[in-house]
């Protein structure tokens, strides 16, 4: 199952690697049950039957994160999900997405910090988000503001890969047309989703078929299981109703495994560079150039003072490095001219004893 | 001599005929035919105007939802009110199906309900006036809100902040009949918890839904409307489409891994909400909604003009 040269080189493969996942969806859309069936374990403990006194009780969002280690053919992933529960579940949800936005730059600013250091932390842990699993409601219909609100606002900072979720309440007909029509939405208002990028001139055959069916797929319809029901004697994780059973691990009914394979597989690399060389670096270059306009525009805002100051910092200690640097090369210079006379002194001395003979 | 007409009735020497007065009035109804007013209340994409044109057999309502990219997101809950006569065997149905478009669709969906309380207290308020002009109308054409259908989203969890706020300010002025929506997504346990759920939170902030409890109420009423209690919310599935099971041509939803059948009680309580609706209880709630909910709104009304009154001759002396 695996492809060794998406994987990287052996190293990679022994050591394994690292993926951080969001997943974004109001409650009821399967988000919970997803990340269990994806990991094949109870990774997010089952929502705690609340007093029924609590139901009008607006929590606000929540961000919790959970690490999983999975073994993927051989392939050591240690997986972080962050879960946002409370997401789109108040009256009033505009301060959900700044929580989510706000956790999102907050791991940005945790590698820019550490990148200015002179003496980094070698056990530096990187939180950075490789991707956002947006779940949409199986509506029938066309983007809610939002989901349109949601991925436009986040877009800029992660690769967004929008997902239907409890997908099993659609005929594939009804599935095939709201697929379509939320790709138009999407399109329309202009929102840069991860849409599986392939160079047709560039890349080779597999890659461009391999990418452009997991784009035709999009936004990949999902069904969450966890228990397994057993249908003509084999034991499959389904959902068991009166007029049937829905297969998680079945193409034919979802989406769930083609999008796990992208996931863990075939795709993470690419999220992960994409966040690194992209979406990180676009932050970078916004959070400091907001920081030295600042610094000319005479706006003293607590956080630009903060930022001017690690600025400052950062220079003085690139200044000091400099300056390191240089006395380094001169000392080496001296020492290689040192060497380079001794050498000479001996040349002469050997000479002056081959004539002595 | 007086007789007391519970304890003793006089016994008829021979037959009257005053008995033939309820074909007396069944024939005039049938002339006037019936009015019938329900309202749709959830966020789109439920399947609303799908359930209503399941119920009545007939396309009768579009759905609002937002179809199209260049269609803007609605930023109010707009009021969309569709008359239509339906016959059958001769009775007269003129049905008017007020839809709430916009309603929990927004990312801010503060006093959303306004609009929605709003047009049913207006509904009131109109045949309010219409009665107490002096030359009023025969028939006054009734507008009040008989039915509110509320539809429930099949999270499986518990209601949502914004249910139980607006189950609150409807249930006070309408007869409210709560649903789950899409229920074809919820296996028969997760239905059941999830009905126990909302009962047991429906019950904690003492929302008082249809049908009431009456005094008038003999045994196999009281069985009827416990049995119908019971049920409540109804789990449903609505569907235009005819698909043939075992040769016989149903309303359902095909898959790639089952045939739901609308009209299957193993699969859905579409025939409960149905037949509760249009066969035991349609009678009742236009009823319940003139004694009860247009009462209660008239005596508060008559109560405040009096009170009005009364200050404003205590201004003048």
């Amino acid at each position: 199952m695996s492809h060794p040269r998406r994987l990287g080189n052996r190293k990679n493969v022994k050591k394994g690697f690292q993926f951080t996942l969001m997943v974004v969806g109001a409650s009821g859309l399967g988000r919970t049950t997803f990340i269990n069936t994806l990991c094949d374990a109870e990774v997010v403990p089952k929502r705690e039957c609340d007093e029924p006194e609590m139901a009008h009780i607006e929590e606000g969002i929540k961000i919790k994160p959970y690490t999983v280690e999975l073994d993927e053919d051989g392939v050591k992933i240690s997986l972080t999900v962050v879960d946002t529960p409370g997401f789109g579940d108040m009256i009033d949800n505009e301060y959900c997405f700044q929580e989510i936005l706000g956790y999102l730059e907050q791991q940005y600013d945790d590698i820019l910090s550490e990148e200015s250091r002179i003496k980094r932390n070698r056990r530096f842990r990187d939180n950075r988000v490789h991707a956002l699993l947006y779940f949409i409601a199986p509506t029938g219909h066309s983007l809610r503001e939002i989901d349109i609100e949601l991925m436009k606002r986040l877009s800029p900072r992660i690769n967004i890969i929008p997902v239907i979720g409890k997908s099993d309440s659609l005929t594939p007909g009804e599935l095939a047309d709201f697929k379509k029509r939320v790709m138009e939405d999407i399109a329309h208002h202009k929102i840069p989703i991860y849409n599986f990028p392939y160079d047709p001139e560039e890349d080779d055959d597999e890659t461009v078929e391999e990418n452009s069916e997991l784009r035709s797929l999009l936004p990949f319809a999902l069904i969450g299981c966890e228990e397994e029901v057993t249908v003509n004697g084999r034991k499959v994780r389904g959902r068991q109703y009166p007029w049937g059973v829905v297969e998680v691990d079945n193409p034919q009914h979802c989406d769930f495994v083609k999008l796990r394979y992208a996931l863990l597989s075939s795709h993470f690399q690419d999220l992960k560079e994409i966040t690194h060389d992209y979406l990180y670096e676009n932050y970078r270059t916004e959070k400091l150039s907001r920081s030295t306009d600042s610094a000319s525009d005479n706006e003293s805002g607590e956080e630009d003072e903060h930022s001017r100051l690690k600025e400052e910092q950062f220079k003085k200690e690139e200044g000091k490095l400099k300056e390191m640097e240089d006395r380094v090369q001169r000392e080496l210079k001296e020492k290689q001219q040192e060497l380079w006379t001794k050498e000479q002194q001996l040349m002469s001395l050997e000479a002056a004893q081959v004539q002595v003979q | 001599m007086s007789v007391d007409a519970e304890s003793t009735q006089p016994i008829l020497q021979s037959y009257v005929g005053f008995d033939s007065i309820t074909s007396q009035i069944e024939k005039k109804l049938l002339k006037r035919g019936f009015q019938f007013n329900v309202m749709v209340v959830g966020q789109s994409g439920l399947g609303k105007s799908t359930l209503i044109n399941t119920i009545f057999a007939s396309h009768l309502i579009d759905s609002k939802g937002r179809t199209q990219p260049d269609e803007p997101t609605r930023q109010t809950v707009e009021i969309h009110s569709f008359t239509e006569t339906i016959v059958e065997r001769g009775v007269k149905l003129r049905l008017n199906i007020v839809d709430t478009p916009g309603y929990g669709d927004q990312v801010n969906n503060e006093n959303c309900w306004e609009p929605i309380i709003k047009y049913i207290k207006d509904q009131h308020s109109s045949f309010l006036r219409k009665e107490l002009t002096a030359m009023r109308d025969r028939f006054i054409q009734d507008t009040r809100i008989h039915c509110c259908l509320f539809f429930i989203s099949p999270t499986g969890h518990s209601l949502k902040p914004i249910d139980i706020v607006v189950l609150k300010k409807l249930t006070e002025v309408v007869n409210v009949v709560p649903v789950i929506a899409k229920s074809d997504s919820l296996t028969i346990e997760e239905r059941i918890a999830f009905k126990h759920r909302i009962k047991e939170e429906m019950a904690f902030h003492n929302i008082k839904l249809y049908p009431y409890e009456s005094d008038e109420d003999d045994e196999q009423d009281a069985a009827l409307n416990e049995s119908i209690q019971d049920l409540i919310p109804f789990a449903v599935v609505g569907s235009e489409k005819t698909i043939v099971v075992d040769g016989k041509p149903v309303r359902g939803r095909q898959n790639r891994w089952g045939v739901i059948n609308v009209e299957n009680e193993n699969h859905c309580e579409f025939i409960h909400l149905r037949n509760f609706l249009t066969r035991t209880h349609l009678q009742d709630l236009i009823e319940t909604t003139s004694l009860i909910h247009y009462e209660s709104f008239r005596s508060k009304q008559l109560l405040a003009l009096k009170e009005n009154g009364q200050q404003q001759q205590q201004q003048q002396h």
